[in-house]
């Protein structure tokens, strides 16, 4: 049955070569969108190549919240023949993809590049629209009407906009709104570009609305002014880039690697105005140890990563656990793994590896945030953590959330509390009798910040005593295991539940969901789905990992009726979670490790295969 | 072992200040002594405040060396110490950062960290104790140790080469490079001194004996009781020695002051050349840093106010 936001949605995909823009175009399209009051959601696939290999630009959008994409694609804007039928003529043996022709919705449309000669038997559909465009011919005639004629081959990479322009035209929406938006893309030295990118577009769409008269059955329209609010277009890395320096963020490592880079070159351009500094390091085993040395001295250090180079920092992790580092906090950003996997695209693996990082027992914490305000707000609140109970913290992210385009809202900064823990002042310059390391019931010793007199301390990564010398003696060792262990506790009772979980939905439902990071928008939007089978449905959306809030999830769980994990990964590594901390397994396994991320219908059809076949697990995979 | 100076009564710090009670567990004999001695002496003799020294060091016999001087610690992992410290001395420009460690701990493991570290040219002190042997897993060959050569712990000879460190660090643009030898704690302190007033990452390499695990390199043979004289050749002894590049502009100078270091490091294993092989001024990577974010030549980054940040404008920009 189709729900509101199935009907009222509009699915559209830009394909081209990697490299050539389309990056850009797609986000100007959804910058009109979101300028005309619609809410959008934007996606990219792309290759681990630099030019040329098939990428593509998936935004939708709708007049109520969306957080996902669909598989139908209401249009497809195609720059090449690739993303039209894929690259099994180039790749006999094993294609990579297959092209977007089929993924098209009955009544939905194709604009195209007129000079590809393609025939419409060739689409093999006669349920959809197509529109060619003569892209280049368009180009020409814009530029000539700009004083530019006979450049067309100079400004080719204007054949992008001609095709946003064109999908605007057939589309239906207005098109000032896709003008303005070029505008804002191409300001101060790019004005020129601005004004010549505008003529393309106006004479796109125009070229669109005078040569074909059938329209695609979906169009796309603004919100009345009066309804349209004011959001920002929003990628996780940059959420999260913004938190760290509203954290007080002072030392940024990292070893440039997919898909963490984007966060640290954002750190790069945006830190030094914030008095940030960040290096780039030789490798991550260099970049986590400078983030502790860092730490040790009193200034808030981070260091993101992807899992090859989170393998690398295991031993520096137990380093700053054992000497009680305040941090540093590791954003691990998850690829498709093992090894190195697939490395631009998306996977929820690495969630027991963030939870072992490294031998030995030691206490850490684990955060995995499920959309961009909480990917703020959790990469602020780590910091805290880090400094409140002197541990290392991992912010377990994604590659979906890392580059995924998302329309949001202001996020309210009001109540944000910068939390530096306990800092030792000495009473004197001797420092006598102060322990760095000292025994406390709740684990958390007294530090100070080098370069006090009065402060000195030493500390090591060999078991020590509570002044930080080495001991192998077997009651300090016991104490110290406790001591630090205990942390976990403290951590445990002080952070606030609405950090830990969330119950989406009524608290007793015919159905609970349960999942963790950035399948929570897909799962969001699927509910009214599912719920439109006849039975109620809730979502139990974990987030903090460790200390893990086992009592209040065992407890839900309990009560629950039926329940299905839904995860990224082969192995259903938070149903493992949830099974050692509470007892409880789970009625049924949806997972997908196709390296894509959900689509809606993948989440909707997963439930049912699991609940109408009784099936314990179900893979899914509709690219 | 060399003999504690009373602090005169024009110093601030005496030399007890440096020096902590805990008991030190290196062999008797050990080469490690003197070079302890010899950076307490030097902290000593520069009146740094304890409390704004930071002693950095990797893992091995060496690497307790922060343990037993009374200033901030931190004793890190097998390999890592210049990383931890380049974090430490980003945080607070103001401590003075000594990294210390063996020469498996540094032209091992931790071979990828002293090649960027002598890039990086952040301004700190790193000190190799050099001893040919891996000491704290008991013998084994270390990277500095020469092809042919069999240690007593070792079953047979060694089939690889050992590094030249100083030819290593020349290529890896350490913009101070010496060598000393543990047993002559004068020389050493002095060559300490200077490597920690260097603005710039100093690299010190130190002859280091083992008496329990390398029976090859001993003071004996240091001495030269075999040859007649000794196999140290202090390179000031040369009128004509001259490691510093006076105009850091010209790459003719800089060559040819590497390759009379360079040719000096490669001298015949019965002549083995301490002292300072080359100095140069250039910019520090702190300087640099201090270039984008200006408040750091005044301030130390842990004191910058980093806690008030208005990041509205970050947002705006994406409306
Ligand atoms: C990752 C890792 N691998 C191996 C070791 C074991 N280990 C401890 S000390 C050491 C070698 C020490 O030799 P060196 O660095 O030359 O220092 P020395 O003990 O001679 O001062 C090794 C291999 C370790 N601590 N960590």
């Amino acid at each position: 049955m189709p729900t509101e936001l199935s009907r009222r949605e509009f699915s559209w995909v830009l394909g081209g070569p990697q490299g050539g823009g389309i990056n850009a175009s797609a986000e100007i399209y959804a910058k009109a969108l979101t300028r005309g009051g619609l809410h959008v959601f934007a996606n990219i696939e792309f290759h681990s190549n630099i030019m040329g290999k098939h990428s593509y630009y998936r935004v939708t959008a709708a007049p109520i919240p969306v957080r996902s994409h669909v598989d139908d694609i209401h249009m497809l804007v195609a720059l090449d023949q690739e993303s039209l039928f894929g690259d099994a003529a180039e790749r006999k043996h094993y294609p990579s993809h297959t092209g977007h022709v089929h993924q098209v919705a009955p009544g939905g449309s194709i604009v195209y590049d007129a000079d590809l000669k393609i025939e419409p038997a060739q689409f093999g559909r006669g349920d959809i629209h197509l529109y060619p465009i003569p892209f280049f011919e368009v180009l020409e005639e814009a530029l000539k009407a700009v004083g530019k004629g006979g450049q067309s081959r100079k400004y080719i990479v204007m054949r992008n906009t001609v095709a946003l322009g064109a999908s605007i035209g057939v589309a239906g929406y207005d098109e000032e709104l896709l003008f303005e938006a070029i505008r804002s893309e191409f300001k101060g030295r790019k004005a020129e570009a601005a004004e010549m990118n505008v003529a393309a577009a106006r004479a796109a769409a125009a070229y669109a609305r005078s040569h074909f008269d059938a329209r695609p059955d979906r169009r796309l329209a603004p919100v009345p002014i009066e309804q349209r609010k004011n959001r920002m277009l929003i990628k996780g890395f940059q959420a999260v880039g913004i938190a760290k320096l509203r954290a007080g963020l002072g030392l940024q490592t990292y070893y440039p690697i997919s898909p963490a880079t984007d966060e640290s070159v954002y750190l790069e351009a945006k830190g030094p105005q914030y008095q940030c500094t960040v290096v780039q390091c030789e490798d991550e085993i260099a970049s986590i140890n400078m983030a502790i040395g860092a730490a040790h001295m009193g200034v808030r250090a981070a260091t993101s990563t992807a899992g090859p180079g989170f393998a690398l920092m295991s031993e520096g992790f137990g380093f700053a656990a054992i000497t009680e580092a305040p941090g540093p906090v590791v954003f691990l950003w998850q690829r498709g793994g093992p090894s190195t996997g697939l490395p631009t695209r998306t996977e929820q693996a690495d969630l027991q590896f963030a939870l072992h990082p490294a031998h030995g027992d030691f206490p850490h914490i684990v955060v995995a945030p499920g959309d961009i305000e909480e990917s703020f707000m959790d990469s602020f609140e780590s910091f805290n953590w880090a400094d409140r109970y002197q541990v290392p913290v991992v912010v377990l992210l994604e590659k979906f959330l890392a580059s995924s385009l998302f329309s949001s809202e202001p996020i309210d900064m009001s109540k944000l509390q910068i939390d530096r823990g306990f800092i030792y002042q000495p009473a004197d310059a001797d420092g006598d009798g102060y322990r760095r390391h000292a025994i406390t019931a709740d684990g958390v010793s007294p530090r100070t910040l080098p370069g006090m007199p009065g402060g000195i301390f030493s500390t090591t990564s060999d078991e020590h005593d509570p002044e930080g010398h080495i001991t192998e003696g077997i009651e300090n060792r016991i104490a110290m295991m406790r001591k630090r262990m205990a942390k976990l506790q403290t951590a445990a009772k002080e952070i606030p539940a609405a950090s830990k979980f969330t119950l989406h939905g009524p608290r007793q439902a015919d159905l609970t969901l349960v999942a963790w990071g950035a399948t929570k928008g897909a799962i969001l939007d699927a509910m009214s789905e599912l719920e439109a089978d006849g039975r109620t449905v809730n979502f139990l959306q974990i987030r903090l990992m460790r200390p893990f809030p086992a009592d209040a999830v065992a407890a839900i769980l309990r009560s629950a009726r039926l329940t299905v994990l839904i995860e990224n990964n082969y192995s259903a590594q938070l149903g493992a979670l949830i099974a050692e901390q509470t007892g409880v397994a789970l009625d049924h396994h949806v997972l997908k490790y196709d390296g894509r991320p959900f689509s809606r219908n993948e989440i909707v059809e997963g439930v049912r295969a699991a609940l109408s076949e009784q099936r314990k697990e179900v893979m899914v995979s509709h690219a | 072992m060399p003999e504690t100076a009373a602090a005169p009564a024009s110093k601030k710090f005496s030399l007890q200040q440096y020096k902590t009670e805990v008991h030190v567990d290196w062999c008797p004999g050990c080469g490690d002594f003197g070079i302890l001695s010899s950076i307490q002496q030097a902290l000593f003799q520069l009146q740094l405040p304890p409390y704004k020294v930071a002693m950095i060091s990797g893992i091995g016999c060496s690497g307790k060396t922060p343990h037993y001087i009374d200033t901030y610690g931190l004793h890190t992992l097998h390999g890592r110490a210049l990383p931890v410290a380049t974090g430490a001395k980003l945080a607070n420009n103001q401590l003075t950062v000594v990294a210390v460690g063996g020469d498996g701990d540094g032209y091992g493991i931790g071979a990828g960290y002293f090649l960027n570290s002598g890039r990086r040219n952040i301004d700190m002190t790193y000190i190799v104790f050099n001893n040919g042997v891996y000491g704290l897993t008991k013998g084994q060959a270390s990277p500095t140790l020469a092809k042919g050569l069999k240690t007593k712990s070792m079953p047979d000879p060694s089939i690889q080469e050992g590094i030249n460190p100083i030819a290593v660090a020349l290529g890896a643009g350490y913009t101070w490079i010496g060598r000393g030898y543990a047993l002559d704690v004068k020389s050493l302190v002095s060559l300490i001194v200077q490597a920690i007033n260097h603005k710039g990452t100093s690299f010190l390499d130190v002859f280091q004996t083992c008496p329990v695990y390398n029976d090859l390199r001993t003071k004996e043979w240091y001495a030269g009781e075999d040859i007649g004289r000794t196999r140290i050749r202090r390179l000031d002894a040369d009128p004509t020695w001259n490691p510093v590049v006076a105009d850091a502009s010209s790459i003719e100078e800089i060559v040819e002051k590497k390759t009379r270091a360079l040719h000096a490091s490669y001298e015949s294993g019965d002549n083995l050349a301490v002292g300072v092989f080359y100095s140069i001024d250039l910019p520090t990577y702190d300087d640099q840093l201090a270039t984008k974010v200006p408040a750091l030549k005044e301030h130390p980054l842990v004191d910058l106010p980093l806690y008030q940040r208005d990041v509205q404008p970050l947002f705006d920009e994406l409306a």
